[in-house]
């Protein structure tokens, strides 16, 4: 679990550290829709089944226990 | 007289070439001031699985399952005259599912082996100019064995720049488990309400209904807390990353009362018996990064542990190839693997001696990946040249776990606008 909350923190701190302010006008790749950081609508029953079939489950805007007979 | 004449003409020329210039009817930017319909999207969704480990039968017999969903999802949106966005959300979802181990709830396998989910919800979001957001929203599910009402808000910052956004999400879900437990490990007893009795598995419960031989099968309550902080930002022109963490805690009645156990020298089960409190962490991590024109790599990596043992990762890879601006194929790939639960033994594994006991595979060790397509079709002029029909996306997945689950998902989405 450290090692992993490292990894994570390092990854992030790297990734702010690193960016650069990004003008609207320059933000044609990252509005396009499959740049989006949310998951597909179309995604959503696969996540259901994989929380239903799994037993770890959110972190990814699915279900996390509640509202089902689910995991 | 003539210069007069002249400079007159002159100056009733320059009037006229003043107001020349036509009426701009260009509308793009125009903002409803009353909510509108802005966006329809209807996803249906095929799942069907098989395998030999069903928690109904003790962790051996069939997983044969099918499930067909459909989710509508209607958004309006309103803008006021402070450029402050309203957006509610209206959703209806409704699953169909057939599963042959469920007919065996009954001992002689004669349980009905369907049943059908509906689950409407509501939200409420306003996005104030000065980068701010709230929201709220409730939603219900019910099906025949299970009733959740549950809430939510939410409440989020964008920067100025609108590079970075952090937001936090409430849940709530107020959960009633209807006790159908397996046929032969129905208690035998008279009822009449408000009485308290012990179940076969050793819960214990407190009927609300008359008469003998529970003519009201009872319910137990499940509550499930969750608050999920999201940190996104845009790391430059190519690349942006959100990073989740989510903390839940769950009370109550956490088993599942069809689920048999059945124990090392034993012919006879017992119900499933879990814990009464559950604490999850799930720690995500997306990473989308634009490679050159036409390649786009969406990453995803989940740790998880909980307080039932269980420590899973998950990590999956996207691929969309732009064919051109409108069409889009994504191969796509997820791997996971989870250590087993405290709990969790196969078929006669369990001790009689054990405090908390399953079957259920769920909560086995395993791995699986999961693997498939995606194709996305954003047409200029609309699908079919329907102008209002903006998108069409078909998504085909397999599943396989090393339990032997296997399972095939095809889900698709039309989204009208």
């Amino acid at each position: 679990m450290k090692k992993i909350s490292f990894l994570i923190a390092a990854i992030l701190s790297i990734a702010v550290s690193s960016c650069s302010t990004v003008k609207p006008y320059q933000k044609n790749k990252i509005n396009d829709s499959e740049m989006s950081l949310n998951g597909r609508k179309v995604e959503k029953l696969e996540s259901n089944f994989q929380s239903y079939r799994e037993g770890a489950s959110g972190a990814n805007g699915g279900k996390v226990g509640g509202g089902c007979g689910c995991n | 007289m003539k210069k007069i004449c002249l400079t007159v003409i002159g100056i009733y020329c320059m009037m006229l070439s003043a107001f020349s210039q036509s009426v701009d009817n260009d509308t793009a930017g125009y903002k409803n001031k009353k909510l509108t319909l802005d966006e329809v999207n209807l996803v249906s969704g095929y799942y069907n699985q098989n395998g030999d480990h069903s928690a109904v039968t003790g962790g051996i017999g069939t997983q044969k399952l099918n499930d067909v969903a459909n989710i509508f999802d209607l958004q309006f949106a309103k803008w006021d005259h402070a450029d402050n966005k309203y957006t509610l959300g209206i959703e209806l979802g409704v699953d169909h599912h057939t599963a042959a181990s469920q007919a065996f709830v009954s001992k002689s396998g004669a349980s009905k082996a369907g049943g059908t989910r509906v689950y409407p919800s509501v939200n409420w979001q306003v996005e104030k100019s000065n980068g701010l957001t709230l929201g709220i929203g409730a939603a219900l599910s019910e099906e025949y064995n299970y009733h959740s009402k549950s809430v939510n808000f939410e409440i989020g910052k964008t920067s100025k720049n609108k590079n970075t956004e952090i937001n936090f999400k409430g849940q709530a879900f107020f959960d009633q488990v209807k006790l159908i437990e397996p046929s032969e490990l129905i208690p035998n007893v008279t009822v009449t309400s408000g009485t308290t009795y012990t179940t076969a598995s050793g819960n214990v419960i407190t009927s609300g209904g008359e008469g003998h031989h529970r003519p009201n099968i009872p319910s137990s309550g499940r509550n499930t807390f969750s608050g999920a902080l999201t940190l996104s930002q845009v790391v430059n022109k190519d690349f942006q990353l959100a990073f989740i963490a989510e903390g839940v805690a769950q009370n109550g009645y956490l088993s599942l009362p069809f689920h048999r156990v059945y124990f090392q020298g034993q012919d006879s089960a017992k119900i499933e018996h879990l814990p009464d409190t559950r604490f999850k962490l799930p720690l995500g991590v997306r990473l989308n990064y634009f490679l050159g024109d036409k390649i786009i790599l969406r990453t995803y990596y989940r740790f998880y542990m909980d307080s039932w043992g269980i420590t899973a990762h998950t990590a999956s890879l996207e691929v969309p190839y732009k064919v051109s601006p409108f069409f889009s194929i994504s191969p796509f790939y997820r791997y996971y693997t989870q250590t087993a639960a405290y709990y969790f033994a196969p078929y006669k594994e369990h001790q009689l001696t054990d405090t908390y006991y399953s079957s259920n595979y769920n909560y086995s060790n395993f791995n699986a990946q999961y693997f498939g397509i995606n194709i996305k079709l954003t047409p200029k002029n609309g699908v079919f040249n329907i102008p209002a029909f903006n998108t069409l996306e078909i998504r085909y997945g397999h599943y396989l776990q090393t339990t032997g689950l296997q399972a095939d998902n095809i889900g698709i989405n039309l989204k009208f606008k």
